[in-house]
């Protein structure tokens, strides 16, 4: 062998990039989707994200049972964000059939609405630690949660999936008598709120480890359209609460939160991701506390038996559409009512990390492979609210795909045979 | 009530989810997070079916994930144990009829203990998994090893 073949497989060496599959099933991964990614050495050089493997069909499910079938159907899209799926649905059905709903029922939707953000936020905070390695501060932060889960079961009965919004209102009332406990749980959180920011925002090793890591510019946030926290983070000033108020959040002043509340310039990475939810907590807890004084009295639901209600949904027809700013960005329903028919004649559905699942290109691409975990936990993706299977594939990939799965259906039936 | 004699090692569990709402998986992690705490009795969870104990299933059986399913349960090493939680995974709960969906664990793999409710609670989940413990008991009597 001469030297030349050998500087020649040098070279082809340097310019080999691996694929590193990730997923379905992965320990950084708490839901199913796959990752595939081209490295170089230790760095990101292209990825590939394969997601569908939650993809439960709760749109065509929704779309053959009656109307409150359907809204207890879409508590179970997601099982962090179970008032934020009702809640759009609800405000779509009412939008479409012209339902009004008393303003002591917006006023409840809004305050377990913001519970659930204080909830989901500090879950993110603690995976969020737990990715980067960090368990005790995850202990800690799902200990500080647990206070919200009191709180909720308290106020719904459950800890998740509330059951609480019904088209035309809300089925329980936020009684005086409890108020203090949500009052306790609130000064719970102020107290804390500055050791939480201690622990995650002034501590070395997490500013290390998330500061430029996964960054998405402000142009890249706005061209890919991502919604919520991760958006917020690069700097856009992007909240439904904000642009197109609804429930009770039109009665209060609500601005979207950014990087710049906290006194740093956006960057969008990981770090500002973390200001955003923190601060984020504290903006809830001033909500909900708005609503607990100024809640209005009055019924709970403009039609409260359900028959009257079920036949009222069957007669309306039209269209009609909820926004929600769930934990993890703006949640879209879509609906169509037509008359005579109790079950939904269309129901689309866009969950926030569906518009978030772009931005994870840009924010992979020139890191390093070990800062895959925490990257991926930065959007705060929500496979099942999101997944959606694919049938537009090109013809040709179809085909090999049919043929892998006769034949795998053909082996099964040999071996069915022959016992 | 005693402690059973598997008490005497640490159970190492390994959490699937195969289509889940996350409602249950959230409660997992809340089992093993300070308020319930079940790192104390030695559960803990594992990064690989391999290290597993117990198999903690979460969710309907998706289309995609019915051979990764499969898969995981041949890797986990025998004595096993598989607790199913929550309602859907159970029986198919609320997703019982989508053209995505292959019907509850059961139908794919063999179960040893069903925790309800949609979403089961932290309380429920650490009771099925000390029905595993039990369970992985007889089983290890029944191969005449401790």
């Amino acid at each position: 062998m001469n030297n030349d073949s050998i500087n020649l497989k040098v070279g082809q060496c340097a310019a080999t990039t691996y694929t590193v599959p990730v997923g379905p099933v992965h320990p950084a991964l708490k839901e199913p989707i796959r990752f595939s990614f081209d490295l170089d050495g230790e760095r990101i050089v292209g990825v590939d994200i394969k997601p569908g493997f939650a993809h439960r069909g709760i749109e065509y499910m929704g779309m053959k049972r009656n109307l409150i079938q359907a809204l207890y159907l879409s508590e179970r899209i997601c099982g962090i964000c179970s008032i934020s799926h009702p809640l759009a649905f609800t405000q779509a059905v009412e939008n479409a059939a012209g339902i009004e709903v008393p303003p002591r029922a917006q006023y409840i939707r809004t305050i377990i609405g913001e519970l659930e953000r204080v909830h989901s936020h500090l879950l993110w905070a603690g995976v969020g630690a737990h990715e980067l390695g960090f368990d005790t501060l995850l202990h800690l932060t799902w200990n500080v949660r647990e206070k919200s889960m009191d709180l909720l079961e308290e106020l719904t009965g459950n800890r998740v999936d509330y059951a609480i919004p019904i088209f035309s209102g809300v089925r329980r009332d936020v009684p005086a008598e409890k108020a203090h406990l949500a009052y306790e749980a609130l000064d719970y959180y102020k107290s804390l709120l500055q050791q939480m920011i201690d622990a995650f925002l002034h501590d070395k090793s997490v500013e290390m480890r998330t500061r430029d890591v996964g960054a998405l510019t402000y142009d890249q946030a706005i061209e890919l359209c991502a919604v919520g926290p991760t958006a917020r983070a690069s700097g856009v000033k992007k909240d439904v609460r904000q642009d197109m108020p609804y429930l009770a959040y039109a009665d209060m002043d609500i601005r979207a939160i950014t990087p710049a509340d906290f006194g740093t310039e956006p960057r969008g990475d990981v770090y500002d991701n973390i200001i955003v939810r923190l601060l984020e907590v504290q903006q809830s807890i001033g909500i909900i506390e708005y609503c607990l004084e100024n809640l209005p009295s009055g019924e709970l639901m403009s039609i409260p038996k359900v028959p009257a209600l079920l036949a009222a949904l069957k007669k309306a027809s039209g269209e009609g559409i909820g926004r929600h700013e769930a934990p993890r960005g703006e949640v879209i329903h879509y609906v169509r009512l037509a008359e005579g028919v109790e079950e939904l004649a269309v129901w689309k559905v866009k969950a926030p990390t569906y518009s978030n699942l772009m931005a994870w290109v840009p924010k992979f691409l020139g890191d390093e492979i070990a800062d895959v975990p925490i990257i991926a936990a930065s959007i705060d993706p929500c496979m099942c609210c999101m997944d959606r299977v694919h049938l537009a594939d090109a013809a040709g990939n179809k085909t090999t795909r049919m043929k892998e799965e006769l034949v795998r259906l053909s082996r099964e039936k040999t071996r069915r045979i022959c016992g | 009530m005693a402690l059973p004699r598997s008490f005497k090692r640490a159970l190492w569990v390994f959490h699937v989810a195969t289509g889940s709402c996350n409602g249950c998986d959230i409660e997992i992690v809340a089992a093993l997070t300070p308020r319930y705490d079940v790192e104390r009795f030695g559960i803990m969870l594992t990064g690989t079916p391999r290290h597993a104990d117990v198999l903690l299933i979460t969710g309907p059986v998706t289309k995609p994930m019915l051979p990764r399913l499969k898969r995981i349960y041949e890797q986990t090493p025998d004595p096993k144990a598989v607790v199913v939680v929550g309602g859907c995974g159970s029986t198919s709960g609320v997703f019982y009829e989508s053209y995505n969906v292959v019907g509850p664990i059961d139908e794919v793999i063999p179960v040893d203990v069903y925790v309800p409710g949609c979403p089961s609670r932290p309380e429920a989940i650490i009771d099925g998994v000390v029905k595993a413990v039990a369970k992985l008991e007889t089983l290890e009597k029944s191969r005449g090893g401790e």
